[in-house]
């Protein structure tokens, strides 16, 4: 040990005796034991996390040159994007990186839904990490205000008029949203606050929470098999390794390739043909002028699709309520998968038909919502989307029967690699 | 697992099929290359001398223009700049809103991104889509943005065209439906070269819209070299870590 060594190491012991220092580390790194057996899905936890970084730093470099006033806020996102250096670059990176993030989220809840991740001891983690996928959409939708473009404008103008569907309180609600009877500054002004303090300390919070309830009960993985029954003479998991440094190293060379495809997009199609930035938001928000179609970015589109299902109006409830109610249980649902799965097997691969089936539509059916909800409706196209719509719901509703029905495989003792 | 992979596929292609749609005349291909400084100079001078009296470019500074298309700051100052003389100042014009709503029944918007809104294929089309139409104040007409309020600036260059269509049915109802140009009167420039100007002009006005564009493609290119480079290193450290795991 040479004296640098020496001092660094004294350094350490200094804090520990007055921080938890190496307590913490232990728990989480260098002896938390994650089972050997992850594959290409279990990337997307740590590149959500990699997404998250990226916002925030790109962020707090925008608000450097961002003016929330409805007057120039326009104006300075072409400031950002022309006359500061490297701008466009962190305003490029902060857009795709909205996308981005929804990507490597989707992806993540579909991995927690193939091997059966939100079950039993791990629903906490599904509840935390849906409340986390409420925060990001309301970031999103917040965040995508703040360039004060046309679709900017009217889209937040058409997604808060959905509050006012509510009966009785609709009219205020909207009201007290908005600060005007319009979208105005003063939403601009609020929506701001919020995307930039409010949001994201409850994003980083909720992080937080989803990591601590995760390596309390630790990971799943690809078999569904809890590798904490099987420990050896020192109370390790036999089919656990330590996170640090097997998954660091493994998940650092993923980050990479997360970063190449990011840099892809980012450097050589930032706009993504219109769906990551909308064309018709290079025009500056015209309160007085209405765009033929509206339409919400991408990651909304399923729901947004539900939403424009439902045009029957039945039991005394008008069409638009029924639409923004399951535009809502739409979202909500997935909130009660722990309870409604009632398969003794987690992992897919230990499912029978059945669940496959049902997932695979499932899958198809958001796919296809999403499809048509950046699409102008259609006669054709509102009856496919209702027939999604069911489909969607279906999925949740009949799981307690579907899943209890299946033929299940019996589950092995340990991992498989 | 592999039915879902294949499902899922399925939904992507059918997807993309049915994208194509829309109705109008079809969009001619602007094919705007960025990477030649030569049009996109020809199409700063258009741009300065037949779009600046009426339309803004706010947030392109004439100094920005001078440095990224190699034209001397002192070339500028002389030639292109006609409603200010201080370099750093962004392409603003000095008529007032209140006047051009006047003359024209709406403010000609201002350029500056516009090729994002609309794109260069739309832009191109739009220049090479007037018409003669004596029903309108301007007596011009425009294919591919109908009753337009703007007049054909560049009509001296092209020439006056009159519009072909003929009346199709559909669903019952009667539809003109544009078919081609005759030319009526020739201008300065013959059909190709006219395009080719056009053309130029729309090049800047993509530029216009995202000057990084120049730089972006490149920087990219580095970007990912450097990024596969640091996979080689880091996926080396993964398998030597792994060796071990079985």
């Amino acid at each position: 040990m040479n004296a640098i060594t020496r001092q660094l190491t004294g350094l350490r012991d200094w804090v520990d005796d007055r921080f938890p220092l190496m307590s913490l580390w232990n728990d989480h790194m260098g002896k938390y034991y994650a089972p050997k057996n992850f594959n290409f899905w279990y990337y997307f936890g740590v590149f959500s996390l990699v997404a998250l970084v990226i916002q925030i730093l790109t962020g707090i470099w925008l608000v450097m040159n961002y003016k929330p006033d409805a007057e120039l806020a326009f104006a300075s996102v072409e400031y950002i994007m022309r006359d500061v250096s490297w701008g466009w670059l962190i305003r490029y990176m902060h857009s795709t990186g909205a996308s981005a993030f929804f990507i490597v989220v989707y992806l993540h809840m579909f991995r927690g839904m193939m091997y059966g991740s939100y079950k039993q001891p791990r629903e906490l983690i599904w509840i935390l990490g849906m409340l986390l996928y409420l925060c990001l959409m309301a970031e999103a939708f917040m965040g995508y205000l703040l360039p004060w473009g046309q679709m900017s404008y009217w889209g937040a103008q058409v997604i808060i008029s959905l509050f006012g569907a509510i009966p009785v309180i609709g009219g205020t609600l909207t009201e007290w949203i908005r600060g005007d009877y319009v979208v105005s500054d003063i939403t601009l002004n609020r929506f701001f606050s919020l995307h930039v303090i409010a949001l994201p300390f409850a994003i980083a919070g909720l992080v937080l929470l989803h990591i601590i309830a995760l390596h309390e009960v630790g990971s799943n993985n690809p078999d569904g098999v809890e590798i904490k029954k099987k420990k050896d003479a020192n109370g390790v998991p036999l089919d656990g390794i330590p996170f640090h440094p097997y998954y660091s190293v493994k998940d650092f060379a993923g980050i990479v390739v997360f970063l190449m495809l990011f840099s892809a997009v980012m450097f050589f199609a930032p706009e993504m043909g219109g769906y990551f930035l909308e064309y018709n938001n290079f025009i500056p928000a015209n309160p007085m002028q209405t765009p033929l179609h509206i339409a919400p970015v991408w990651y909304f589109t399923p729901y947004y699709s539900i939403l424009r299902a439902n045009t029957v109006n039945f039991f005394w409830i008008d069409a638009k309520l029924w639409g923004v109610i399951f535009m809502g249980l739409g979202v909500m649902a997935f909130f009660f998968l722990p309870w409604l799965d009632r398969s003794p097997v987690k992992s897919i691969r230990y499912r029978g038909g059945l669940y496959k089936t049902m997932l695979a539509i499932f899958v198809v059916a958001f796919l296809i919502l999403g499809y048509l909800g950046v699409k102008p409706v259609s006669e054709g196209r509102t009856l496919v989307a209702q027939i999604c719509t069911v489909i969607y719901f279906l999925f949740f509703l009949l799981m307690p029967i579907y899943t209890k029905l299946d033929k299940t495989k019996p589950v092995p003792d340990r991992v498989t690699m | 697992m592999r039915t879902l992979f294949i499902a899922i596929l399925m939904c992507c292609v059918s997807a993309a099929v049915s994208a194509t749609e829309d109705g109008g005349p079809q969009m001619l291909r602007a094919n705007v290359d960025l990477g030649n400084r030569e049009s996109l100079q020809r199409g700063a001078r258009l741009f300065v001398n037949y779009c600046v009296s009426c339309h803004s470019a706010n947030f392109m500074r004439y100094n920005r223009v001078a440095a990224d298309l190699g034209i001397p700051e002192d070339v500028v100052k002389a030639n292109m700049m006609f409603t200010t003389d201080k370099i750093g100042e962004p392409m603003r014009i000095a008529m007032k809103p209140a006047d051009a709503e006047n003359w024209f029944g709406v403010v000609p918007p201002d350029l500056s991104v516009v090729a994002r809104s609309r794109g260069p294929d739309w832009l191109f089309s739009f220049l090479n889509g007037f018409y003669a139409d004596p029903a309108k104040p301007t007596g011009v007409n425009n294919v591919y943005f109908p009753n337009t309020a703007m007049p054909h600036v560049l009509w001296e260059m092209q020439g006056m065209n009159r519009a072909v269509f003929e009346t199709e049915t559909h669903n019952g109802t009667e539809v003109a439906m544009f078919r081609h140009f005759e030319q009526d009167r020739p201008g300065t420039l013959d059909e190709a070269s006219y395009m080719t100007a056009t053309r130029d002009l729309v090049n800047f006005l993509t530029y216009v819209g995202e000057p990084a564009k120049l730089v972006r493609y490149a920087l990219g290119v580095k970007v990912l070299v450097f990024l596969f480079i640091l996979w080689i290193v880091a996926y080396a450290l993964k398998r030597e870590y792994w060796k071990d795991v079985h």
